[in-house]
């Protein structure tokens, strides 16, 4: 989750500046358990599965992901949090609504608002108004949903009541009872404060009832929100008018320690006009109070309301319940900047009153002391003001009357300060508002804190709720004597950037409302609330725009406490001395293709799809089912070169060289998966399948699996009419069109350089080539351009995992060449206590059985597991921990080994695969021999497994635990045997590869003996003219020998062979010879680069005629200038001589460049030449493709032949005469060059000696055989043998070049050490019982087993890896192996 | 009589099979409780002796799984593991030993359905069998 933001300084010294993403949770807490992502609410597509299944917000990237601890994908704070002025978690909860988890997403908002309910009806809600939802569609309706939560909370049976968190002596006073002083007062009860709160009216709740009217906020509801905080032990006193009734003096004498002024504005403003003292002028919030209180108010038909906000229509429509018939609105601007809620000003028009807008008034006229008209003047909008809303002008001569028979001004309010008696040091603004410190609300009197209207002037509820809070949580600092402000100031940013297309649109639910005829004349609710339905609809809406929706579920799920939702990134600074570049690549998106409808076909997918698709943890869990309809496809397509040899439709020229074997590799294993009954066809251009065993692996694929080839490119891929097939048209090779269908279609896409790839080069300042890959050269095929930088894998070119395993080690090779001085200066050694003598004591066992949480208590009876543990014999001490593999436990482990003598312990917790580690190291550092271990795995293999069934799970713990406790009390302390390792090298072979792999040892440091057959160094490469690039090879050459011959560790033995080998890893001794007495280097490793050669053809009339070459012979002539390729008119190419026959059934990879490239040479010497390549499938795999290309374009012809009709040369009136059939016309052509060049197989060179005396094995070809195709592709099963050049495979120059740094590199790490440690788990053998019968010799892969002096069968411990194929093959029984001996596992199965 | 559970000793190798193992508690895969796993480094440590110890002790079914052909950790184990396990079968199987008792896969570290699914199937082999009684001494005619 880290990105390196930029490199700076020079090789050996760089300062990499890497900035690291928060993960939000703690990797060293998190057990992997995966209860956060079980409670998480926020479902995503799973990226790994290539979105075909889905995961969670918090998650795992795959399951057996390294390390295992999950992560939350969050991207930021969502719009509507950071809009709600109380910041409630608004993703949060609407996702938890989405889930149905209603109760915890009410106790979610309740976090920051006490009063939802009335919150759900009245609030201004700008969370909707910030929803990006709005730019798809319409806003999520977030206020309904948390209405429809707080109302289910309110109607059930036990309502929640947050947890009283302790209890406070201290007495705090709010003065107030709105939104703000019940918010303060229920926060500060959560606290344990004893709150009372003063009113000065005879009802509770402020403006929220004498403000608001009933028909919006029926008062069972705020009294059923108040009802709560009254229950939490929050005291309430009516009618007391602080100030008058009682002083804050008086109550700070009653020991009252804080106060919360809360008092709202409830003075009406005036208008300031004339006729404004008249009768029937009503200042609206002593209207609403009035008639909220249950007051008669008569005020006539006509009433004009002036203003535009909430008051204003909740007078009006207050008015016509009242009776009036023809209430109205008087606003001088226009209808969109009315500051009151859209739904007001939608639900008067319903009601039919009349909205004046952009209409003043400027004078009451009266009659007899009564209002009678109001005279108004016509607006007009001009530059915004201060609030950001068009200024009204008067405009001039407009002016109008209308008779009415009152007036209610609602254009803002203020508040009444009585309370602040002359002993508050608290001062007033201009405004007449309470000055505080905006973020701790504290007033210049410090005991004194004021919010809400109080402070802020007429605003919001959730405003002042808001207030509260804060005001909360100063007060209990201030009680606390702690920093009001410590930590406070956090700034709110949303997100910005949330992805709205692609989402279909759905409207919004509409808030079901009484009928407008059934309003008038009644108080009752209008708005009626969502359905479950609804609320879950609308849920469903949300865009998830901080993906993390900070519902906090996972913080309490997670009993490990390992959540960090405050986790921040991190930019840190590494010296560091060189860096490896290997951000990979990316799979072409197909969807550009409109021909192939990917994204419109769903059983049209990508080949990485598709191995998702095959794997058995993917989205089916291995099971072929095409994604439509499920169904299982009983015939596949995959088409190949898509992304890919294509510039048509995008711009990769190149072949991403890896897309034919994996496409076979999936046909191959898709038909195992189905059982036989699947039919598979692969529609290719080329078939290139030219590693190391591909081509066998072809020939399987088509002659045993049945695999379909068929060449051809497809052309379109259309839809079955009544069906979920395709039907695809090609083109066969004979011209012809036709169509197939199939259930299901995979494109193999190639591969190409991602976004994140080419950002990192600039930052990098890394030069790219033309297809976007890193630059790089042949000869250094691991460095980028800038110095100290090395690249590897497809980000300098595609290839395949073998080949960018070869260059990773590679890279490190040349990072270890660069920082050679510094090597092991940074090491710093562990140290651990001296062991205690056990050996020879009774056993003394400690079983620790883990809860892991409730991952595994939740089924096993955890306790009962850890009482049965105590009777088993030999155990001394019990115990269980909630997790085992704390910090603390490990503490508390090192402390009951000393106190209880313990020499045994056993762990029933998880795996012993991810922890045996931790609790070893644990008894290592307690003096204890970390052998004398065993682990139950009582999690992955039992609990997990077996949650349906405890009892029988809690007899399964038991019976593990009996059988790790019987094994531990056999078990012996081991020891690791070390041996020196003699720190040189020996290289056998000294062409280029040899040379470079020596060169690269001597580099970091070692004496290498380089041991060359020949008299000079430089191998093949000495015939070689160009790569295929076009660098020449002879400087290069030069230079290397040079190096090489020059360098001070280096000793080169020409003219020498290999003649005898004893000893292993570390200590080798190898006899050398040339001509006179042999003689004995020693040395730790040995790397084998022994090299191949050309096959001397028997074919195609080689050697009759000085016109036929093979093309290593045509190279020597470039080389030496020969002046007679100049005159070439005619030229033919044969490709695959040799190669890809059945008695030598691999491709040598380099012919099909080699001979492009040598025929543009040709074509550049004689432009007017014919030149014609024969081959099979044209291999120019990765960006060589581009040679390809350009020989097409410069005219050479190229001619494809298959095996049954191999090309005919004959030698015929003193011309040669090559007859190929054409495979356009399949008619035979005869050509008659003056030149004939045979690209001729690469064999390897004799190596069944070195084989032997090596111990190391080569297949039928003669290629040795490495440790592993892919991931060991340089090392050998033997230690301390290394692999490289075309002794492994043939391969083009700069492979062999990467592939020799990669053996210098593993082989480097052997050098490094002085000495080698082993495993204590190996096999040793009793030389009384051993029969000297000499199996294990022969099946031991590592040649651990040897016989010694006396004909005994004796174990190297050094090369034994503790298998235990040898015991249990022993005949004689005289093998143990050690921590899995018989006796052990006797002991294990006697105890069941 | 509650009903007959039987008991099943699996011998599963470090590196594929125990791995599945875990990753199907990982997956919450469900799978009868009636195996018993013992870990080997590799398939190929398996003796046959501990086949026959494990059917003396009482097991009523066997199971040892290691790695796919080719992907054994220890390069070959697993085919080696395989001969020794056909050769004791064809035994057991001679002896009078009903075969069912006695399974062998291979399975990689990430298929732990396949390993759930085996389970599954090895249990039920076994159950339909009822419990083994070959290679039990019984104690009326020990004494």
């Amino acid at each position: 989750m880290s990105e390196v933001k930029d490199v700076s300084g020079e090789p050996g010294n760089f300062t990499v500046k890497v900035l690291e993403q928060p993960r939000y949770i703690d990797v060293s807490k998190c057990t992997g358990c995966g209860e956060c992502a079980n409670v998480c609410p926020v479902v995503r597509k799973n990226e790994y599965d290539m979105a075909m299944s889905q995961r969670k917000a918090a998650y795992r990237r795959y399951a057996q992901a390294v390390p295992g601890a999950f992560a939350i994908e969050k991207r930021g704070s969502s719009p509507c949090k950071v809009a709600c002025p109380a910041h409630i978690s608004v993703q949060g909860y609407v996702a938890l609504a989405a889930e149905g988890k209603y109760h915890e997403a009410l106790k979610l908002v309740k976090e920051e608002n006490p009063l939802p309910s009335i919150c759900g009806r009245v609030c201004h809600h700008p969370c909707e108004s910030a929803c990006k939802r709005g730019d798809v569609d319409q806003p999520v309706a977030i206020d309904s949903i948390k209405r429809f939560v707080a109302d289910l909370d309110l109607h059930s049976e036990t309502r929640y009541v947050p947890e009283i968190k302790g209890k406070h002596s201290e007495k705090v006073a709010v003065i107030g009872s709105g939104p703000a002083g019940l918010s303060c007062a229920y926060y500060l009860a959560i606290e344990g404060y004893q709150v009372t709160v003063f009113e000065k009216l005879p009802v509770l709740g402020g403006m929220l009832s004498v403000g608001i009217p009933a028909y919006r906020l029926p008062r069972d509801i705020i009294g059923a929100e108040i009802q709560v905080i009254q229950d939490m032990g929050v005291e309430f006193k009516t009618g007391v008018d602080i100030g008058r009734d009682i002083t804050i003096a008086q109550l700070r004498e009653q020991d009252y320690k804080a106060f919360f002024v809360a008092i709202g504005a409830h003075e009406c403003k005036s208008l300031g006009i004339e006729g404004e003292d008249l009768d029937g002028v009503y200042p609206g919030v002593d209207f609403l109070r009035d008639v909220n209180l249950g007051k008669e108010v008569a005020l006539g038909n006509r009433v004009a309301v002036v203003g535009g906000g909430n008051v204003a229509m909740d007078a009006v429509r207050t008015a016509l319940r009242l009776g009036s018939q023809k209430p109205f609105i008087l606003y001088r601007r226009s209808v969109e900047e009315m500051p009151a809620n859209e739904e007001e000003i939608e639900e008067c028009r319903e009601e039919g009153i009349e909205l004046f807008t952009l209409t003043n008034p400027v004078r009451i006229i009266g009659e007899g002391g009564r209002v009678k008209a109001v005279e108004c003047v016509k607006m007009e909008l001009g530059e915004p003001d201060a609030s950001g809303r068009r200024r009204p002008r008067a405009v001039p001569g407009s002016e109008f009357t209308i008779e009415v028979d009152a007036v209610i001004p609602a254009i803002g309010q203020e508040s009444d300060w009585a309370c602040l008696t002359p002993e508050c040091a608290c001062q007033l603004s201009d405004w007449g508002t309470m000055q505080v410190d905006p973020l701790t609300l504290q007033s210049n009197d410090t005991d004194i804190f004021s919010g809400g209207d109080a402070v802020t002037g007429p605003k919001t509820v959730i405003e002042a709720i808001a207030a509260g809070k804060q005001a909360a949580i100063s007060i209990t600092r201030f009680l606390n004597g702690q920093d009001l402000l410590a930590g406070r100031e956090q700034e709110w940013k949303a997100i910005e950037e949330v992805r709205t297309e692609g989402y279909d649109r759905i409207p919004r639910e509409h808030m079901p409302r009484l009928a407008p005829e059934g309003r008038l004349k009644s108080f009752d609710e209008v708005q009626l609330g969502f359905s479950e339905e609804q609320v879950r609809k609308e849920a469903e809406r949300c865009l998830s725009c901080g993906v993390c929706s900070e519902c906090y579920q996972c913080v309490e799920a997670c009993l490990a406490k390992a959540v960090i939702h405050e986790d921040q990134p991190k930019e840190r600074d590494i010296q560091v001395g060189a860096l490896v570049v290997a951000p990979g690549f990316q799979p072409f998106d197909p969807t550009s293709f409109d021909t192939y409808a990917y994204a419109k076909l769903p059983n049209v997918v990508t080949s990485m799809e598709f191995e998702r698709l095959l794997s058995a943890s993917g989205p089916t869990m291995g099971h072929l089912t095409r994604p439509s309809d499920h169904k299982e496809p009983k015939k596949i397509a995959w088409l190949q070169c898509v992304g890919s040899r294509d510039i048509h439709h995008c711009d990769h020229a190149y072949c991403s060289g890896v897309c034919c074997m994996y496409a076979i590799k999936e046909a191959v294993i898709a038909k195992e998966h189905a059982g036989g009954n699947l039919e598979t066809t692969i529609f290719y251009m080329d078939m290139r399948t030219h590693g190391k065993d591909f081509e066998k692996f072809y020939n399987r694929a088509k002659d045993q699996h049945g695999v379909r080839f068929v060449r051809s490119r497809v052309h379109s891929i259309e839809p079955v009419a009544g069906a979920d097939d395709l039907e695809i048209s090609f083109v066969t090779e004979g011209g012809t069109i036709q169509q197939e269908t199939f259930d299901m279609v995979v494109l193999s896409v190639g591969l190409e350089a991602s976004k994140s790839a080419l950002d990192l080069a600039q930052r990098l300042d890394l030069k790219l080539n033309d297809n976007q890959f890193c630059e790089h050269s042949s000869f250094e095929p691991v460095s980028s351009s800038r110095p100290g930088i090395f690249v590897c894998g497809a980000f300098p070119g595609p290839k395949d995992i073998p080949q960018s395993v070869m260059e990773a080690s590679a890279a490190a090779s040349a990072a270890g060449c660069l920082l050679a001085a510094s090597r092991g200066t940074q090491v710093r050694e562990k140290q651990t206590p001296p062991q205690i003598n056990v050996t020879g004591e009774r056993p003394r066992v400690g079983v620790l059985v883990c809860h892991c949480g409730i991952n595994i208590s939740g089924v096993v009876d955890v306790r009962a597991v850890r009482d049965f543990a105590k009777t088993l014999p030999f155990v001394e001490f019990v115990t269980d921990n909630l997790y085992t593999c704390s910090q603390d436990t490990q503490v508390a482990l090192k402390d009951l080994i000393h106190e209880h003598r313990l020499n045994r312990i056993v762990v029933a917790a998880c795996t012993p695969r991810t922890h045996e580690p931790l609790f070893q190291e644990t008894m290592a550092d307690a003096g204890l021999n970390k052998y004398l271990f065993e682990m139950a795995n009582i999690r992955n293999q039992d609990a997990w497994v077996h949650s349906q069934d405890p009892a029988m799970a809690t007899e399964k713990a038991k019976d593990l635990v009996r059988m790790a406790v019987a094994k531990v009390a056999l078990l012996e302390p081991l020891q690791e045997a070390e041996l020196s390792v003699n720190q040189k090298a020996l290289v056998i072979g000294g062409g280029v590869t040899g040379m470079v792999a020596a060169k690269a040892i001597a580099d970091q440091g070692y004496p290498v003996t380089l041991v060359e057959r020949e008299p000079q160094l430089g191998g093949q490469a000495l015939s070689l003219h160009k790569t295929w690039r076009g660098e020449e090879v002879q400087p290069y050459l030069q230079q290397l020998t040079e190096q090489v011959t020059t360098h001070s560790n280096i000793t080169v033995c020409l003219s020498t062979s290999v003649t005898n080998v004893d000893g292993f890893v570390g200590n080798f001794k190898t006899t050398l010879q040339n001509g006179g007495e042999p003689w004995v280097v020693d040395h730790g490793i040995a790397v084998i680069a022994t090299g191949g050669q050309q096959w001397r053809p028997d074919e195609y009339a080689y050697g009759k005629d000085p016109r036929i070459a093979t093309h290593q012979e045509l190279d020597r002539r470039f080389l030496e200038k020969d002046p007679t390729l100049k005159h070439v008119q005619s030229a033919v190419f044969i490709q695959c001589v040799g190669s890809r026959e059945p008695h030598r059934p691999y491709c040598s990879r380099v012919c099909c460049t080699h001979s492009v490239e040598s025929a543009l040479e040709l074509k550049r010497m004689n432009p007017e030449s014919d030149i014609y390549v024969l081959y099979r499938d044209l291999r120019s795999y990765g960006e060589r493709e581009l040679l390809y290309l350009e020989a097409r374009k410069a005219g050479v012809i190229f001619i494809r032949y298959d095996l049954a009709h191999k090309p005919q040369v004959e030698i015929r009136d003193g011309n040669l005469h090559v007859t190929v059939i054409d495979h356009v016309l399949q008619r035979p052509i005869t050509l008659t060059p003056d030149l004939l060049t045979l690209a001729t197989a690469i064999l390897p060179n004799e190596t069944a000696a070195l084989g032997q005396f090596f111990k190391v094995p080569a297949n039928e070809d003669g290629f040795f055989i490495e440790a592993h195709a892919k991931l060991r592709p340089v090392e050998f099963a033997t230690d301390g043998v290394f692999l490289c050049g075309l002794a492994h495979y043939p391969k083009p120059l700069d492979e062999s070049i990467a592939q020799a740094q990669a053996a210098a590199s593993r082989a480097s790490t052997i050098l490094a050490r002085e000495t080698i440690q082993f495993s204590g788990n190996v096999a040793s053998t009793d030389q009384l019982l051993c029969s000297a019968c000499g199996t294990c010799v022969n099946i031991c892969p590592y040649s651990a087993p040897g016989f010694n002096a006396k004909g005994k069968a004796e174990i190297n411990p050094a090369l034994c890896k503790g298998c235990g194929l040898c015991v249990a093959s022993c005949r004689s029984g005289a093998i143990r192996l050690r921590g899995f001996d018989d006796a052990q596992i006797f002991a294990m199965l006697e105890s069941l | 009589m509650s009903e007959w559970e039987p008991k099943i000793v699996a011998f599963l190798c470090n590196w594929c099979s125990y791995g599945s193992a875990d990753l199907a508690g990982v997956s919450r895969l469900q799978y009868p409780h009636n195996i018993r796993a013992i870990r080997v480094p590799c398939s190929g440590r398996v003796n046959p002796k501990f086949i026959l110890a494990a059917l003396r002790q009482g097991a009523d079914g066997i199971w040892v799984s290691g790695c796919h052909p080719g992907d054994c950790h220890y390069i070959e184990g697993n085919l080696y593991a395989r001969r020794k396990f056909t050769l004791l079968k064809n035994l057991l199987d001679y002896t009078g030993m009903e075969p069912e008792r006695l399974h062998f896969s291979w399975i990689s570290s990430a298929e732990a359905t396949k390993f759930a699914e085996t389970a599954r199937g090895v249990v039920d082999a076994v159950k339909t069998l009822g419990p083994a009684r070959h290679f039990i001494k019984r104690e009326a005619e020990v004494a």
